[in-house]
């Protein structure tokens, strides 16, 4: 019975606090985030949400936007399509103007076609998708929908500054990619690339891997390296990359790898002293670039993050998604996806690091800079405390990855 | 060839990991019957302890007590929770375990966070022992053939030569004859509950370093040790190291091997062309599906031979 009264208080109490959140999030700008939040996949969501927090609090002490602060709901998918669309539920039921999503372009497929669905059905509930890494070149080209913004290169761009970073020695490349819709998008991508740019480089090996299947990568490298590959090309992502890396640094072999995702955390970790100079990553940001550019504001920001969390601040390009977000609503005058989306279209903002970006109207295809960055030793910030950190070895400006797209977007009719 | 020498070496280092973690998890399902989810978690949880143990007291010592603390853990499980459990049935023991994995999985979460630890081979061993074709051969997975190899030793040594193994084996088959006898058999169980986590925990520590302390280790781990136990058989420790030794080389052979279903068929005179039935499903290479290998071995024996490998009586 004593039991009975005090499970009734602890309820009592729990939904006394629940209500008085509500009440007091009244007023802000719901941004639902959806990415992997447990099972293996679950270090890359806990980062981006760590990141975005840090983001979101700042852009909040900026004003906003309409006066009104931003905030981020956060939904575990479990890397399940089937979750992230039961997350796009939630968000619309509670009448959340946006969805965010960054791991997995099978599960940004879905979101596509879920956004388009219930906006067609309910033209006055209607959500704005922001994927901040789900990088497919498919999603803004065959798929491509006016409600869905990309703020991360795609693959295609992506693949177009690796293949450019190869330097002149290398000839001979082996592929590795996870097995699913971004995997082969890299695969198909790169190779596209290899063959237009460097046509001198032979491809040794091509393999696609199970996705987080994989926990021994010993003998991919005992493959490659009986195949005389000089270089590791790979856009695997999570534990696919950081175990495979691992594998190869630990073997001793002798191999460059040029990867998108590298830097991400846990990458660092697992790679280690052993990958000084070896490993290269395509980025939209490092930590160095800051002080490399000579940027203070950016790296005291970069900083900022380094002293409230144990790992490194990789994410800058969310802080470009919410001055996009910050800018748009401002300019649309309202919360109104729809304006909103108008708004956004062929906006153009100066990313914290100071370089011109732009949110192109054909595709929703966000055109940046971006960086090559190599790991080694003797750079100002370390990564995860390794001694070894990121150095910018070339930074692309937006108008040097402004490829041209085959998005026919379909635009709601004028209301 | 040298691809063959190192796959080799690959595959048996991968295999006396699996053997590792099995041999404990078919211990135990074999004395008690309980399936016990929550295996792979100690094997998580060992690798988790000697990290913690090694920042503080170097990695010797977490050689030792990391497994002692999962069999602890282990123990404490047996005593307070299984053994309650137990008078409920099968089903409910398998639920429990599977509970338990889950709440593993979140303390560990909690407790050091998601992202991989840097739990690092130590110094002592960090270096290459030999070199082979190219490919160097890290002195550390000598030093875990020759942990795993004494491990098998001593656990067949202790099961069949000494006085407790007996006991052990007796309660294994006959538990009631063994109880009938003077044996105090809940507490020969709690023992092999206890022994069965601390090596799983064993395997952690040597297995976190070289692979990656994270999270999900376990996850990834589990269902590749439930393929091992039911493909070697119940109550046959032969059959279980057969069987990981097997699973270890075959998933390292299957990424060696770029062949596909198409290629088999073109030796027999059929080729197979884009507008052929199935060209997609006969043109996967077996890399791509080498993960799932085990799994469709773990179907097949259940399907032709039910108590495994080298099982004495049916799951």
């Amino acid at each position: 019975m004593l039991q009975g009264k005090w499970l009734t208080a602890f309820f009592g109490i729990v939904l006394a606090i629940a209500c008085g959140g509500h009440a007091w999030a009244q007023g802000t700008i719901k941004v639902a985030y959806t990415d992997p939040l447990s099972g293996p996949f679950a270090q890359v969501g806990d980062a981006n949400l760590k990141q975005m927090q840090y983001i979101i609090d700042y852009i909040n002490s900026k004003g906003g936007a309409l006066g009104k602060k931003f905030e981020l709901v956060p939904f575990d998918n479990k890397s399940q399509p089937s979750d992230a669309l039961i997350a796009l539920k939630s968000a619309t039921d509670q009448n959340m103007p946006f969805i965010m999503q960054c791991s997995g372009s099978n599960i940004a497929a879905a979101l596509i076609d879920g956004v388009n669905k219930h906006n067609d059905r309910n033209p006055d509930n209607r959500i704005i998708y922001l994927n901040c890494g789900a990088v497919a070149t498919e999603l803004t080209n065959e798929q491509c929908s006016f409600w869905h913004f990309r703020f991360d290169l795609h693959v295609g761009m992506k693949a177009e500054v690796m293949v450019r970073s190869l330097p002149k020695e290398v000839k001979k490349v082996y592929l590795i990619n996870q097995d699913y819709l971004f995997g082969q998008s890299v695969q198909r991508e790169v190779k596209n690339y290899l063959a237009k740019l460097r046509p001198d480089v032979q491809v040794v090996g091509d393999e696609l891997i199970p996705l987080g299947k994989v926990k021994d990568f010993s003998p991919y490298i005992t493959k490659i390296n009986a195949s005389g590959a000089q270089a590791l090309l790979t856009g695997n992502w999570g534990p696919d990359m950081n175990l495979l890396i691992k594998a190869g640094v630990d073997a001793g072999a002798d191999l460059r790898y040029y990867t998108f995702y590298a830097h991400l955390a846990g990458g660092p970790t697992a790679i280690g002293v052993g990958g000084d100079n070896r490993v290269l990553a395509v980025m939209s940001f490092g930590e160095n670039v800051a002080p490399e550019i000579g940027n203070k504001e950016a790296e005291a920001f970069a900083q900022g993050f380094r002293d409230k969390h144990k790992f490194d601040f990789s994410a800058a390009g969310f802080r470009t998604i919410f001055e996009y977000l910050q800018g748009a609503v401002n300019k649309a005058g309202s919360v109104d996806p729809t304006k909103i989306a108008l708004a956004m279209e062929d906006l153009t903002v100066k990313d914290f690091l100071g370089f011109d970006t732009r949110m192109r109207k054909e595709d929703h295809q966000i055109i940046s800079e971006y960086f090559v960055g190599t790991f080694k030793k003797g750079v100002k910030y370390d990564a995860e405390g390794t001694g070894l950190g990121w150095a910018t070895s070339a930074t692309i400006l937006a108008k040097d990855v402004d490829q041209p797209n085959t998005c026919k977007m379909k635009r709601p009719s004028a209301s | 060839m040298e691809v063959f020498v190192v796959s080799l070496l690959n595959g048996l280092v991968y295999g006396m990991l699996l053997f590792m973690l099995a041999s404990g998890l078919t211990l135990i399902l074999s004395m008690m019957g309980v399936l016990n989810f929550a295996h792979a978690s100690a094997y998580m949880l060992g690798a988790y302890f000697a990290y913690t143990i090694s920042v503080y007291i170097g990695f010797w010592p977490a050689l030792i007590i990391a497994p002692l603390l999962c069999g602890l853990i282990g123990a404490a499980i047996e005593m307070w929770g299984l053994r309650r459990v137990h008078r409920n049935g099968h089903i409910a023991e398998l639920l429990f375990t599977f509970g338990l994995a889950l709440i593993i999985e979140k303390v560990v979460q909690m407790s050091w966070g998601l992202l991989p630890v840097p739990y690092r081979v130590p110094e002592l061993l960090d270096f290459p022992l030999f070199k082979i074709y190219g490919t160097q051969f890290p002195a550390y997975r000598a030093f875990m053939l020759a942990i795993s190899a004494l491990m098998f030793g001593a656990i067949w040594l202790g099961l069949t030569r000494t006085r407790v193994g007996l006991v052990i084996q007796a309660a294994l088959t006959h538990p009631d004859m063994a109880s009938a006898l003077g044996h105090n058999v809940p507490r020969i169980f709690t023992l092999v509950f206890a022994a069965g986590t601390a090596l799983a925990g064993l395997a952690g520590v040597i297995g976190g370093n070289y692979q990656v302390t994270e999270p999900a280790m376990a996850f990834t781990m589990g269902p590749i040790v439930f393929v091992v136990v039911v493909f070697g058989g119940l109550g046959s420790l032969t059959g279980c190291f057969i069987a990981s030794i097997l699973m270890g080389l075959i998933q390292t052979f299957a990424v060696v091997f770029d062949v596909s279903l198409a290629d088999l068929l073109a030796k027999f005179g059929f080729t197979v062309t884009s507008s052929t039935p199935f060209a997609e499903v006969l043109n996967v290479t077996l890399p791509r599906v080498g993960a799932l290998l085990p799994f469709l071995m773990l179907v097949l024996i259940l399907v032709f031979r039910p108590r495994g490998l080298m099982g004495t009586r049916d799951t």
